[in-house]
């Protein structure tokens, strides 16, 4: 608590200075927006709701889009575990399609799917999906062939042991992938959303575009604090709940 | 106390192995884990297999628990062959293999869930019933990690039971364990054995602990791994570990292994 205190009071500290800077014309307010400014412009977006629907909009755009890649990927991911055939072919490509951020994907999703939100989801699938893969598979060819032994002997038979034993004894590897892939997904969606418009609906980075376009800095470190925020809750309210869960669960160390 | 052949027993043996050899080959080697074993295990016997490792202990016990098949030779329980694992032979492995996605009662209960017949309460009431066996009662709700060495093999020992199986394999379950750890489970498992009436194949390659647990123990040697010798040990029940008359016994069975070891040494050295 104490601490929290600290940390708190010291950005208040940071925050008064950085406004004092900019007042006096130290640091020049077209570079640098005063956090009284950048309050300011929240106070205008949050009453005429376009900072909110540009967040409904991001938020939309990615959750269908990573819950699709989850989707495919934990089948895709048991099956290159499973089938070395399918391993040599699907695991390699996932393997290199991996490296690349998914954004570049946007050409070709353009040009595929117009100026659609169909791009975006492509887009957004394509940043989560091929992690969640790996992972998966990574973690199911770490479970200990004990495991299936001992299942076997209790009279554990094909996808009662995938199910019961494979799935569950790879979780603390799938979840780092989940994990990794939202990462991917969230700043994959931000770089297509600035880079590509799509008339049926602005969404955070849209706004960061016009931001400087117009060259509004209030605004668009007012956005950026947002992405920020968002970040932190979805982990929060995502991930932090299982990953105590495997803690707890696995011993492991926090 | 002499090497005797194995005793014809009036009712039909509870498992054979006939004739059973099995080879791995490896990418540099052959290694003949098996060469043509029999064995009969009487209903209600503790067999303890006795030998150095890579003789072939483990690889005996698993074609016995179904989960690996023998390249000539074929294992019969009651009569009928051996195709895979089923719950009437229950395996207990060295380390513990319990899951850690379950808590305590959850790993007790894997395997009564496979069983449709049952209804959740008497699942739960069959696992629990097992876990006080084990002494275990109070530490249900565990996770695995929270458990000590002799803990895990104890819960390992309550799953092996809970569904009742007639023939328990273990394979060297207590070998990770401190001395007095064992000490008290060498008492528990005499108990629960006598209590459950359960045909036991026991993996060690500790000569005393054979003898203090099993009816009989039978010696292996390795490369390839074949049956020595047998012993039948005669001794009152329960037996303690640190008893003169056990000592007898195991000096005894250890100048047999070591008289087999160093012949096996001079046939390599041949
Ligand atoms: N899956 C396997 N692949 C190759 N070799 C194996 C395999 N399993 C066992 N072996 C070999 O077979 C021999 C007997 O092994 P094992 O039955 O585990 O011996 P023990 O349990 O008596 O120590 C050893 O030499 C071991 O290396
Ligand atoms: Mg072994």
């Amino acid at each position: 608590m104490k601490r929290s205190l600290t940390t708190l009071l010291t950005f208040l500290v940071l925050l008064v200075i950085w406004q004092e800077l900019v007042h006096y014309g130290i640091w020049s307010h077209v570079l640098v927006p005063a956090p009284l400014d950048v309050a300011k412009y929240f106070w205008d977006v949050l009453r005429d709701g376009s900072l909110l629907s540009a967040t409904g909009v991001t938020l939309k755009r990615l959750l269908l889009g990573y819950f699709a890649g989850l989707v495919l990927a934990l089948p895709l991911g048991l099956l290159t575990a499973r089938f070395k055939f399918v391993h040599d072919t699907l695991g390699v490509l996932a393997l290199g399609l991996q490296t690349l951020p998914s954004v570049c994907w946007a050409p070709l999703a353009l040009l595929w799917f117009g100026q659609t939100e169909s791009a975006m989801f492509f887009i957004v699938v394509m940043g989560s999906l091929w992690s969640v893969l790996l992972a998966t598979d990574a973690g199911v060819r770490n479970v200990p062939l004990l495991y299936v032994r001992a299942a076997q002997t209790m009279g554990s038979r094909g996808f009662h042991t995938w199910f019961k034993v494979i799935l569950p004894a790879s979780l603390p590897f799938v979840v780092s992938g989940m994990k990794q892939g939202w990462a991917f997904a969230w700043r994959s969606l931000m770089a297509a959303e600035i880079y590509i418009t799509i008339l049926t609906g602005f969404g955070l980075g849209n706004l960061l575009h016009y931001g400087r376009e117009l060259n509004a800095m209030d605004a668009v470190v007012g956005i950026m604090i947002v992405i920020v925020g968002i970040g932190l809750l979805t982990d929060k309210i995502l991930f932090s709940p299982f990953e105590r869960m495997l803690h707890r669960r696995w011993g492991t160390a926090k | 106390m002499n090497a005797t052949p194995p005793t014809p027993a009036s009712a039909p043996p509870k498992l054979t192995v006939e004739n059973v050899s099995k080879r791995f080959q490896t990418e540099r080697s052959q290694v003949h884990a098996l060469d043509r074993v029999s064995l009969d295990v009487r209903e209600g016997e503790f067999v303890c297999l006795v030998g150095p490792s890579g003789c072939g202990k483990s690889t005996l016990l698993n074609i016995i628990a179904g989960l690996d098949q023998p390249d000539i030779g074929r294992v019969t329980a009651d009569g009928k062959p051996i195709s895979g694992p089923g719950s009437d032979r229950m395996v207990m492995f060295q380390e513990s293999a319990l899951y850690p996605w379950l808590d305590v009662l959850g790993n007790v209960m894997f395997s009564l869930k496979l069983k449709p017949a049952l209804t959740n309460a008497e699942r739960r009431e069959v696992a629990r019933f097992h876990l006080k066996l084990v002494g275990l009662e109070k530490f249900e709700a565990m996770h695995v990690h929270e458990l000590s060495g002799g803990m895990k093999q104890r819960v390992a020992l309550a799953r092996a039971l809970a569904p009742n199986p007639r023939v328990l394999l273990m394979d060297e379950p207590f070998a990770a364990l401190d001395a007095l750890t064992r000490e008290q489970l060498y008492g528990d498992i005499q108990r629960i054995r006598a209590e459950r009436r359960k045909t036991i194949i026991f993996v060690t390659h500790n000569v005393r602990e054979a003898v203090c647990l099993g009816d009989r123990v039978v010696l292996f040697s390795a490369n390839p791994g074949r049956i020595r010798e047998q012993f039948e040990i005669g001794l009152p029940r329960p037996r303690d570990i640190n008893s003169v008359a056990l000592a007898e016994h195991s000096t005894k069975i250890t100048r047999a292994l070591k008289s087999h070891l160093s012949s096996e040494l001079a046939e390599v050295a041949e």
